[in-house]
């Protein structure tokens, strides 16, 4: 099988890899680079627990071909900390008790902080349409949308 | 809420005050960061895919299994079949001696449900595995198969499983399981209503987000690490040394977070041939069920039927209680007869009731393997006897909370299955119910107390 080059920053990192053309850039992030945040679900578009963000945009990484993506801005949940301080999604989750088992929640926090990139103030409504796109299975659903609006409002305090 | 401490204040003496109060859960930092590390999150050089060839057929005799093509697809490098497993026919709960063996790891023969394993082929990518496991060929020839448990039982059904050689699972106490307390036929025959009823669930799949699987590496010493998102460690561990005719100590399995089981990732499914195959290769396998497979394969709940009659009093006593339950197992045991087991002990339910007449089946059908799941063998049972409770009240005109405390059963009451009754606070329980949800019951019953006097 042809091999081909791709080269995109990953959570700010340069990364460059050989990779079997029709790899998906779930397979190259888990496989080749090791970064494990985004997990496969379902390999077919329909969990949300690859989501990753490409390019400011959510994508699912399951069904985006990482030859596709040369050049590209990659951010997973794996790099949203910064020198050790979670972030305020990543705190959230924690105080409002948003995970259970824990793997719908990588994918959860990526589709939350594109929404909160672009509504820093959202409603409710707001909250679940952004996260429709990602299950959870152990039906966690409230804690989640809660900890986004605690997110949103941690952030205008912070930005007051 | 309150806590009833009158209630419990003989039970724990210490202050209970973990209640109520917040604690940050553990694995939430692991999880929030990704950084959690599931069975799936482990990688080493050299991995195998394991892809199934499974069963097209309900139930079929293989005449042949042809391996050839798969093998000598690019990538493929080795094709099992159950002369590969050394001990193939098993059943998970023969470790606390519930028999007989009855599965196959690798059908041998024959096949019973849509979806059965037949032919592992092992490969260097999922795509080649995958490829070479669709030129496997299989010549089957397609047996009557029997769906529904009514039609199982009936004489003349096609015989599902031949290691049970007949369509229900033999206990000891016979063709059921059996609790029997008091006299049930006088008790309907004293009772002002009768009523039966029949309730029926489907199959329910648990269909967690993360897939079930296992990674196995071999750690060059005829020892095998097995990285698996099991609910069931040591039931693994120690079917896995069966099945494969291996000492435990060869054996290092790896468990962690799950994520999400649910109760179906109790079976012994994919750590025993992922781990042969390591052996056989000598080198790490990955064997991860596909969304599809999932959804599929997996075990889920079983179908249940119950059917309950009920002989009831015009003041709200239950005098008699008669239930059959019957539990779709699929194909094979698994956990099945424990499941109907339990529903036969649970049954009338927490009330109590002098007449009872209790009658469960672990019935064999060519299903999908029905297994464990959330409250297996009570859950459905739960439902049936509470929809049922709701039935009785509006026959008989009252409300069916107050209809619940006549009935509740009460520290010091005999259950049907010989156990007394202890900490049963389901009055306490129904009269907090009743606060919370504003629902007016009679003041002679918010006093009640599941203490009996002189108890």
């Amino acid at each position: 099988m042809a091999k081909v080059p791709v080269q995109f920053t990953l959570n700010g990192s340069e990364k460059a890899e050989f990779i079997e053309s029709g790899t998906t850039l779930l397979h190259a992030l888990r496989d080749k680079i090791g970064d494990t945040s985004p997990k496969g679900g379902c390999h077919q578009g329909t969990c949300g627990a690859c989501s990753v963000i490409i390019d400011g945009e959510l994508k699912l990484c399951c069904l985006t071909l990482a030859e596709t993506c040369n050049g590209a801005d990659i951010r997973t949940t794996a790099g949203l900390a910064q020198g050790g301080v979670l972030h305020p999604l990543q705190r959230a989750f924690l105080d409002a008790f948003a995970t259970q088992c824990g793997f719908c929640t990588p994918g959860m926090i990526m589709a939350a902080k594109v929404l909160l990139d672009r509504t820093p103030n959202p409603s409710r409504e707001d909250v679940v349409e952004a996260l429709s796109g990602n299950i959870c299975r152990c039906t966690g659903y409230e804690p989640i949308i809660q900890a986004v609006l605690l997110a949103a409002r941690a952030n205008s305090q912070n930005a007051a | 809420m309150e806590l009833r401490k009158d209630y419990f204040a003989d039970v724990r003496k210490d202050g209970l005050n973990e209640i109520g109060q917040p604690r940050p859960r553990l694995d939430s930092p692991g999880h929030v960061t990704g950084q959690t590390a599931y069975f799936a999150d482990r990688n080493f050089p050299g991995l195998l895919h394991l892809k199934m060839v499974r069963s097209p057929h309900h139930h079929a005799r293989i005449r042949s299994i042809d391996t050839s093509e798969a093998e000598k697809h690019p990538g493929v490098v080795r094709v099992l079949t159950a002369k590969d497993v050394p001990h193939n026919v098993y059943t998970i709960l023969i470790l606390i001696q519930i028999g007989p063996e009855d599965e196959t790891v690798l059908a041998d023969g024959k096949v019973r449900w849509k979806g059965e394993a037949v032919v592992a082929v092992l490969a260097e990518t999922e795509r080649a595995a995958q490829e070479a496991a669709a030129r496997v060929k299989v010549d089957y020839e397609v047996l009557p198969a029997v769906f529904d448990m009514d039609e199982a039982l009936k004489p003349g059904a096609p015989i599902v499983n031949e290691y049970h050689g007949r369509n229900y699972y033999l206990y000891d106490s016979g063709e059921c399981r059996k609790v029997r307390f008091g006299d049930v036929e006088t008790g309907f025959g004293e009772a002002d209503h009768i009523l039966e009823q029949s309730y029926q669930s489907s199959p329910i799949e648990h269909a967690p987000t993360e897939t079930t699987g296992c990674v196995v590496a071999p750690e060059g010493n005829d020892r095998f690490t097995c990285y698996t998102n099991t609910q069931a460690m040591f039931f693994t561990l120690d079917n896995t040394s069966i099945i494969l005719q291996m000492p435990g100590s060869k054996l290092h399995f790896v468990g962690g977070t799950v994520g999400g089981g649910f109760g179906g990732k109790v079976d012994v499914i994919v750590e025993p041939i992922a781990i042969l195959a390591a052996k056989l290769t000598g080198r790490p396998v990955s064997f991860i069920y596909s969304r599809e497979e999932e959804m599929q394969i997996s075990s889920p709940r079983a179908a249940e039927k119950v059917v309950i009659k009920d002989g009831v009093m015009k003041d709200g006593r239950i005098v008699a209680r008669k239930v059959t339950g019957y539990t779709d197992a699929g194909a094979y045991s698994r956990h099945s007869p424990y499941g109907a087991q339990k529903g036969a002990a649970h049954y009338p339910g927490p009330y109590t009731i002098p007449n009872v007449w209790i009658d469960t089946y672990c019935v064999y059908t060519n299903r999908t393997p029905s297994s464990a799941m959330r409250g297996f063998g009570v859950t459905i049972g739960d439902f049936a006897l509470e929809v049922q409770m709701d039935k009785l009240a509006r026959l008989i005109g009252m409300d069916p909370l107050e209809f619940r405390f006549i009935n509740a059963y009460r520290d010091g009451d005999m259950k049907a299955h010989r156990q007394p009754t202890e900490g049963a606070a389901l009055i306490e329980c129904m009269q907090e119910a009743a606060r919370a949800a504003n629902w007016p019951v009679a003041e002679k019953y918010m006093t009640m107390s599941s203490y009996r006097k002189g108890a």
